[in-house]
């Protein structure tokens, strides 16, 4: 009775579990991929090229200045309050060429969205932060006229097989390898609203 | 007889080496959390803006990276104001042509047009460096560029 001792614990499927996590991590893990906001940049203008001229009308001029102050269209303005603004301005339709547009007709601004052009301006003090927050709205009034155009076609017969999709979605379903529809169709559809509603941000410095 | 016996029985038992495989496996994990894979080592602060505007970099299309922010505390000899990065060095605003177009050489040729720059910018930089290298980029011909940004309510940057 005294030589009694613990009894061995079996430690046979402890590599059993170890393996388990292993394998859960494997199928979780998911490495980082970068994201942000990308741009076209315009390509460097030959010296003796004449100045393409636009109408003040179809501008909608925004400037952040060095002390992060943001000016749309000669008014201070709220960050909150620009993406509304740059929609209102995109959308507006003054020459009733464009069908989809829900805007106010108005003749003192845009035309209609393929000429209007928002013209973001900087100082080099501007931060950096403030500059991507104030993009980041910008392209938020361009995705939100898309996702709305989007959510029309996708009603219509033609584009049947894309309804209640929008336009963040569709490019997002191109992108996806394990998407089932229809992929050169969505192609084309995204394509048409683009050609639509195409993104005329400039960047000046 | 007996009494040699009874000797043995006084002897230390094995140590138990059942549980190394755990303890292997559990730094195993540590790391596996803890790993962040980066292509550069940074010596400049990279804190990114947030934005929810955003789309994913494509992998299949080349990327080249600068970054841009003040020198982190290793570096402060280097000065407090931004500035760029390039592969693992700290670089002048004139050596990006040169960059690009190094990199554009260890490109295969139909993917040269595809070249995306993605700019790493710290948010505390201001945006003259930012508007420098957008010059330099144009300079070059390298239009497609990706402000790389974090996942999270614009509002948050002006704070």
């Amino acid at each position: 009775m005294a030589k009694r001792s613990a009894p061995e614990v079996n430690a046979g499927s402890m590599a059993d579990i170890a393996f388990l996590l292993l394998i859960f991590f494997l199928v979780t893990t998911t490495i980082e991929k970068d994201s942000g906001i990308n741009r076209k940049l315009p390509p460097i203008q030959p010296p003796d090229q004449e100045p393409v001229i636009l109408k003040q009308k179809n501008i909608f001029t925004v400037l952040l200045n060095g002390k992060d102050q943001l000016l749309v269209e000669d008014e201070l303005m709220e960050l909150k309050d620009l993406r509304k603004a740059a929609i209102e301005f995109l959308d507006n339709g003054g020459d009733g060429s464009c069908t989809f547009c829900k805007g106010k007709k108005n003749i003192h601004s845009s035309d209609n969205p393929d000429k209007a052009i928002i013209s973001l301006k900087n100082e080099r003090e501007t931060s950096y932060a403030a500059y991507i927050s104030v993009q980041n709205e910008l392209v938020g009034a361009y995705n939100d006229l898309r996702n709305r155009r989007a959510l029309e076609l996708g009603s219509t017969a033609k584009w049947s097989q894309f309804r209640d999709m929008n336009f963040v979605e569709m490019q997002d379903n191109h992108k996806d390898v394990r998407f089932t529809g229809n992929k050169t169709k969505l192609k084309e559809l995204i394509d048409q609203i683009k050609i639509e509603i195409p993104l005329k941000l400039s960047e000046v410095q | 007889m007996s009494k040699f016996k009874k000797k043995k029985s006084g002897e230390l038992p094995a140590v138990n080496t059942a549980s190394l495989p755990d303890i292997v496996f559990m730094l195993l994990f540590f790391f596996m959390v803890a790993t962040v894979m980066r292509e550069n080592t940074l010596k400049i602060e990279n804190r990114l803006p947030v934005a929810n505007q955003i789309e994913k970099l494509d992998k299949k299309n080349p990327i080249s990276y600068i970054y841009a922010g003040k020198p982190s505390k290793n570096y402060e000899m280097f000065g407090t104001e931004a500035r760029i990065q390039l592969n693992d060095n700290f670089a002048e605003v004139s050596d990006i042509v040169a960059f690009i177009n190094s990199e554009r050489v260890a490109l295969r040729e139909e993917l040269i047009p595809f070249l995306t720059v993605a700019l790493k910018v710290d948010k505390d930089a201001n945006m003259g460096i930012v508007g420098d290298i957008k010059q330099e980029l144009r300079k070059a011909n390298a239009l497609k560029i990706n402000y790389t940004t974090g996942k999270g309510d614009a509002a948050q940057n002006m704070q």
